[in-house]
């Protein structure tokens, strides 16, 4: 293969892959292409290493060792919750790769936790080591890294053939361009610039990318997850949540509500009031173990004096949307294809449904999703550059572009925009809660934005345009969030509908879904639900 | 959010600006960076985890500026605390293999 062509100094290179986002699907993907023999750039839009949900966090990892009956109970475990959706196929492969991908790591040097019985603990992952970790293993096999380089639009050939990406050296303020026979999209999910923690560079870029070239969703309506938070705060740590009991403004416990189940209750009410939290039920032990587990979790807390284990603090639920919903590309294969050639996905911005349906309980099924696909998407990535090199002579075209082009209108705020698309996905009454006429009357309006959006005027320079083109791929996800969920009359997973409010066993398929300028959906229909799942779900 | 970048600790050597994912910081020559675009400062900490010289302080307030008095009051405790507690930093050990996590999660 050939090796990583500068073309024009520091702006244009050629590869074998292209890897679009540094968090840890799109290390895993970069890796595991050099493993191959591939020449790998990697693109991101921030740090890698410090960019995205996982580096400022802490995260539990699906992580069950082959002993005894411990993977068929962890299977079994989601399976209703995620609304019958898995597949036990997709279920067995990732929890074994991600065993292998834990070991790997371990190898390479993460200091996991020893038990008293001096054995490694891997069931969690500290986010600033792993990814540090990430990055310096990417560099260590010859992976090119371009910070601070958020792409724009996916290159083809003249054949459809996804080819490279070309995008925005923010830092340099001038364009770059990769020319590589295969691409990885490992952009994140979509949170909608809500501040939940890490995730404002998860504006479903890569989603919109890949959509302009003819790319397929799955499962968009799995799109509503909110994390728990102090309501001044960014950390969004759920989990621990599960320690606290919440409470009226004058001190009265709220009846039901919880960081689970009981979250329902919490988003309704904080349609109307706010809600307090106290982490009641941690004891002395708990709570030094959760300083040792998180302790991002207690930054803001400590800075501002308060005490979470005794005194109240006011809560919220930001939207978390893709990075902790389920949908997003759909992959076609067990190398992580999606439906259009040249182009892989992998961690949150592809569909999670595989593995856990319709919900999500956390980072643990994504943590494990995202090890486990970047690896496979990276491998895939290579072999298919092999067979499909870009010749000398090939021409590639840009594709897409919304939000970018020339049109004749005023050129747009993505200010105004960003809070269009956010007014329409933040309210509990609207996402949290859906309806279909709430949900068609949004439509209306992301519909009217998105034709504005093609008839604008380009932006006057590189941080507008960036800004444009995030706001842009926002409302692109937005509009196929919500007609996936007009699209499912029924209540399954985290997608709620308060005008179908149980499960109609009747829509146990995926919703797919895409196009930009007329979104469409159809339906994949699933094969039967796993008997023994169900059985040992009863069990 | 970013409030403060303390100019007594400082050396310009611009990690920070290399690291914040989403571009907040604006190198200047010779200094400090300047916090340029404050409103994208996500609070997400990870400055103030790779500043070497534990100069840079991040208010928990998310959704707003901190106040002087707020920064005057909360800011000089705190510089480099993430980072300590993180293990990160010349003779220090990565807290990761302190994470508690595997006797926390699915116990409450």
């Amino acid at each position: 293969m050939s090796g990583i062509e500068e073309r024009v100094g520091g702006r244009e290179w050629r590869a074998d892959v292209l890897v679009i986002g540094g968090g840890p699907a799109g290390t895993w993907a970069a890796i595991s292409a050099a493993a191959q023999g591939a020449k790998v750039v990697l693109a991101d839009k921030g740090y890698c290493g410090a960019s995205g949900a996982t580096a400022p966090s802490g995260t539990a990892v699906w992580y069950v060792e082959p002993e005894g009956r411990k993977r068929e109970e962890a299977k079994a475990s989601r399976y209703a919750r995620g609304g019958y959706l898995a597949e036990t196929a997709w279920m067995d492969r990732v929890l074994e790769q991600t065993y292998n991908n834990m070991q790997t790591l371990a190898d390479w040097g993460y200091p996991f936790p020893l038990d008293s019985e001096g054995e490694q603990r891997r069931i969690s992952l500290q986010g600033p080591e792993y990814m540090r970790l990430m990055r310096k293993r990417a560099k260590q096999v010859g992976v090119r890294i371009l910070d601070h380089s958020p792409a724009l639009q996916l290159l083809t050939d003249h054949d459809g053939r996804v080819s490279g990406a070309s995008g925005i050296s923010r830092q340099k303020n001038q364009d770059w361009r990769v020319e590589a026979a295969a691409v990885v999209i490992a952009t994140g999910g979509c949170a909608f610039l809500s501040r939940a923690l890490g995730c404002n560079v998860l504006t479903g870029d890569g989603h919109l990318m890949a959509a302009e070239v003819g790319a397929e969703f799955s499962g968009m309506e799995f799109s509503n997850a909110y994390g728990l938070c102090p309501a001044f705060a960014s950390v969004t740590k759920s989990a621990f949540y599960q320690w606290a009991n919440f409470y009226h403004a004058d001190g009265r416990l709220m009846q039901g509500a919880g960081s689970a189940q009981g979250r329902s209750v919490i988003a309704k009410a904080l349609q109307s009031e706010a809600v307090y939290a106290r982490l009641d039920k941690a004891d002395a032990q708990a709570q030094a173990r959760m300083r040792l587990a998180q302790p991002n979790f207690f930054l803001p807390f400590d800075r501002l004096g308060i005490d979470p284990f005794s005194q109240l603090f006011p809560v919220t639920l930001r939207l978390e949307g893709t990075v902790r919903g389920t949908g997003g590309l759909r992959i076609v294969d067990d190398q992580c294809a999606t439906s259009v050639p040249g182009l892989y996905a992998a961690g949150d911005a592809a569909t999670r449904e595989l593995i856990c349906g319709g919900f999500t309980g956390g980072g643990s099924h994504n943590a494990a999703w995202a090890l486990s696909s970047g690896f496979w998407a990276g491998a895939g990535a290579a072999q298919f550059a092999k067979s499909h090199q870009l010749s000398a002579s090939v021409h590639l075209r840009e594709q897409g572009g919304a939000g970018l082009l020339d049109a004749q209108g005023q050129p747009l705020d993505p200010g105004q925009l960003i809070k269009a698309v956010q007014d329409e996905v933040f309210p509990y009454q609207r996402n949290w809660f859906r309806r279909g006429d709430e949900l068609q009357a949004s439509l209306g309006r992301l519909d009217t934005l998105w034709q504005q959006v093609r008839g604008a005027a380009p932006a006057s320079d590189s941080e507008q345009t960036l800004r444009l083109r995030e706001a842009t791929a926002m409302l692109a996800v937005s509009r196929w969030m919500y007609r996936s969920a007009l699209e499912r009359t029924e209540s399954r997973g985290m997608h709620r509908r308060s005008d179908y409010t149980s499960l109609d066993s009747a829509q146990r398929h995926r919703v797919l879904s895409g196009g930009l300028d007329e979104v469409w959906t159809r339906h994949q229909p699933l094969a039967p639900v796993d008997e023994q799942l169900l059985a040992g779900q009863a069990a | 959010m970013i409030e403060l970048i303390d100019t007594q600790r400082c050396t310009g050597c611009n990690i920070c600006v290399l690291a914040c994912p989403t571009n907040v910081f604006e190198p200047v020559a010779g200094q400090a960076p300047q916090i340029a675009r404050q409103d994208d400062c996500q609070t997400c900490f990870m400055c103030e985890v790779y500043c070497p010289e534990d100069a840079l302080f991040v208010a928990a307030y998310a959704d707003r500026p901190a106040t002087a008095a707020e920064i005057t009051q909360q800011s000089q405790q705190w510089l480099g605390s993430y980072r300590a507690a993180v293990g990160w930093g010349k003779g220090r050990q990565s807290t990761a293999s302190a994470d508690q996590s595997y006797n926390l999660l699915g116990k409450a």
